[in-house]
């Protein structure tokens, strides 16, 4: 059975086109970069037409972008970076909801004698400006802020936060995983100095991602080794994956359409689950949030039994539950929002893709009641007459 | 994703015993909304016999929450309430066919909701929360707790004691507590006795000594935690012992040895090293 996916900000399936053109580079042309004969040495040029077709899609130069790992890897360089470019302050600015890329470094960075600020976000995840303008001081090194949040979707006024930060000459950097390739983005306006990306969260495979680097920014690597990514990121090019993301990159150029058709089939189903369910809410801002992402909470059911019973009829979602998070703790962001608990171990994340039909949104619109009337039968909570 | 066993998904899909008896003649409610599962036990009980005749349950949780009341209502209909609490939370997670390691807890909600039941039947009081210390407060989960359900399941780790009751699994400021009363439970402790005065013995009644040791003191106590030793050779005073079974992975082995070469030093000669070889 073909899978109903709606799990695209866990991972996106890989565009076809990009499969096709990465794969030669798979099979035939295993040469490495570096070499001085033709059938190496020609990946090289290769490389470059991938990374002026990331740049393109940032409105970058391409000497601004370097390759990586993941979005991981391009956060945790980012913030070492900045961190290395200016030993002598030890104050750290990020958020309560980053990605753990993000906090978790903030938190080993603080364990190595760093002061972090996580700053909080309001009942709707969105950044308390307030707290960020009281914790900038002259200690402050690196401010790392999410573009848009993966739980929720919501958008951060990074526009406003960057020119804050221009003005103070404090670096910038803001974890993009989510936006790239579903928003438009160009640092050309945006004053940021860094931004991480991931291939397989626009259609490219896992294990490629690129961190873009505003030019004139002090660099640090994180990874030493060789001269690749001209010493910026060392280790043999993953020629295949690169070629990979530059393909997935110049597909998600023209996103205009994209967003309208995502928007509408998001709104649809969001629209249809709350008149079906009740005791249904919205997680998140949704006056600025990704077109592809929904985050729902159904009250008095638990997350993953709602998954589980989902996946029954090939539907394939996330949720913000404990029993989903493979700790006891659910999820930090929507704790971060002040939900209620009863609201947060329901709490399922519906995230499409351009490959999502509207029969697909339809099927779960069928489904969903019936799953989470069945779950409040089973449960003690929430005993009063249900439409459901 | 969980590698859930096909009974646990089927009596998830297929819950058994859903809802409350009417007039329930004992009523056990453990976990909460915010621990993120719950589980509301009502039973029927026939006065004359004391034994259950029927049971429902409701449940907020996960997959292995929902499975394991169905198991536990299956396994105590038809019991006694004395035969009923002889059911162990590894009796639940057995019906299921196992539970992932991480879901153990599940089947000691069962368990505590059986308990909670009986005791509200009997009219017994719940002890007074007051009086318990609360050692994982994002949990809270109760020192009592923590022992007992360590000692029933012979849980040597925090990991363990994480997954079978949430206990150290949130802010996780209470580990070094858990840590403590692991080893407060799992050292082999010696019994204070008059200290036998060691004889000059030859080195054959000497290694026979240590063997008697070993098999009469020690190895039992291990078995009874599902560990053993073998002893592989006594050079001088050297003993050189192998760590059996569940002692093998337990990260204790090192206290167990010290304990071991404790007994032997009070026993045989104070000059014993025991080392793992």
């Amino acid at each position: 059975m073909k899978p109903i996916y709606f799990d695209n900000n866990a991972t996106t399936a890989v565009a076809p086109e990009v499969l096709e053109e990465m794969l030669p580079y798979l099979r035939d042309l295993y040469g490495n970069p570096s070499s001085m004969h033709t059938f190496g040495g020609q990946l090289h040029k290769k490389i470059e037409e991938a990374r002026a077709r990331v740049a393109a899609l940032l409105g970058a130069e391409s000497e601004e972008i370097i390759f990586t790992s993941c979005g991981t890897e391009s956060d945790n360089t980012a913030i070492m970076s900045a961190v290395e470019s200016s030993p002598e302050k030890k104050h750290i600015i990020t958020s309560r909801v980053e990605h753990p890329a993000v906090l978790n470094f903030a938190k080993h960075l603080a364990r190595k004698g760093y002061r972090v600020t996580f700053i909080p976000v309001d009942s709707f995840g969105r950044l308390d400006m307030n707290a960020f303008m009281k914790a900038l001081d002259d200690n402050t090194v690196v401010v790392s802020i999410m573009y848009a949040n993966n739980e929720t979707g919501v958008i951060f006024p990074i526009q406003e936060i960057g020119e804050i930060l221009r003005e103070r000459k404090i670096l910038f950097h803001t974890d993009a995983v989510q936006a790239v390739g579903k928003i438009p983005i160009n640092v050309k306006e945006l004053p940021v100095d860094m931004l991480s990306l991931s291939g397989h969260k626009l259609h490219a495979p896992k294990g490629i991602g690129a961190l873009y680097v505003r030019k004139g920014t002090r660099f640090y690597p994180y990874i030493i080794g060789g001269h690749q990514e001209h010493s910026r990121r060392a280790g043999t090019e993953n020629i295949a994956s690169i070629i990979a993301l530059g393909k997935a990159c110049e597909l998600a150029e023209n996103l205009k359409e994209e967003i309208v058709y995502l928007s509408r089939l998001r709104d649809k189903l969001e629209k249809s689950l709350i008149e079906r369910c009740p005791d249904v809410r919205i997680n998140g801002d949704t006056e600025h949030r990704l077109p592809n992402t929904t985050n729902i909470s159904f009250e008095y059911v638990e997350g993953e039994a709602i998954l589980l019973r989902l996946n029954e009829y090939g539907i394939c979602a996330s949720s913000g539950s404990a029993c989903t998070s493979g700790s006891l703790e659910p999820s930090h962001v929507l704790r971060a929002m002040g939900v209620p608990y009863t609201a947060i171990h329901g709490s399922i994340r519906f995230s499409l893709s351009r490959y999502n039909n509207e029969s697909e949104i339809n099927k779960v619109i069928e489904t969903m009641p019936s799953i989470i009337k069945a779950l409040r039968t089973l449960s003690p909570y929430g005993r009063k007459p249900l439409k459901c | 994703m969980w590698d859930y066993t096909s009974k646990v998904k089927e009596l998830f899909l297929n819950p058994k015993n859903v809802g409350e008896v009417e007039n329930p003649d004992a009523v056990g409610e453990v976990g909460s909304i915010v621990c993120g599962d719950a589980l509301k036990l009502t039973l029927k009980i026939d006065k004359e016999t004391g034994t259950i005749t029927d049971a429902k349950f409701q449940t907020f949780g996960c997959a292995s929450a929902i499975a394991s009341s169905t198991a536990l209502t299956e396994i105590i209909k038809g019991k006694t309430l004395d035969d009923a609490l002889k059911v162990t939370n590894q009796d639940i997670a057995e019906y299921l066919g196992g539970l992932p390691k991480e879901k153990m807890h599940c089947s000691v909600m069962g368990r505590e909701a059986l308990e909670a039941a009986v005791a509200n039947y009997r009219g017994e009081e719940k002890p007074h929360e007051a009086e318990e210390r609360i050692v994982c407060k994002c949990f809270e989960v109760s020192e009592e707790k923590i022992r007992k359900v360590a000692i029933e399941n012979h849980l040597t780790t925090v990991e363990e004691v994480t997954n079978f009751t949430k206990a150290g699994g949130g802010c996780g400021s209470c580990i070094p507590d858990i840590e403590a009363i692991l080893k407060d439970i799992w050292s082999v402790k010696i019994a204070p006795e008059k200290p036998r005065i060691p004889k000059k013995l030859t080195n054959l009644q000497k290694i026979a000594l240590i063997q008697d040791v070993l098999e009469k003191e020690i190895r039992p106590r291990l078995q009874a935690d599902g560990g053993d030793l073998e002893l592989i050779d006594v050079d001088g005073n050297k003993v050189s012992i192998a760590l059996r079974a569940m002692c093998v992975a337990c990260p204790m082995g090192g206290v167990t040895i010290k304990g071991i070469e404790e007994k032997l030093r009070e026993i045989v000669s104070k000059d014993i090293v025991v080392v793992e070889g």
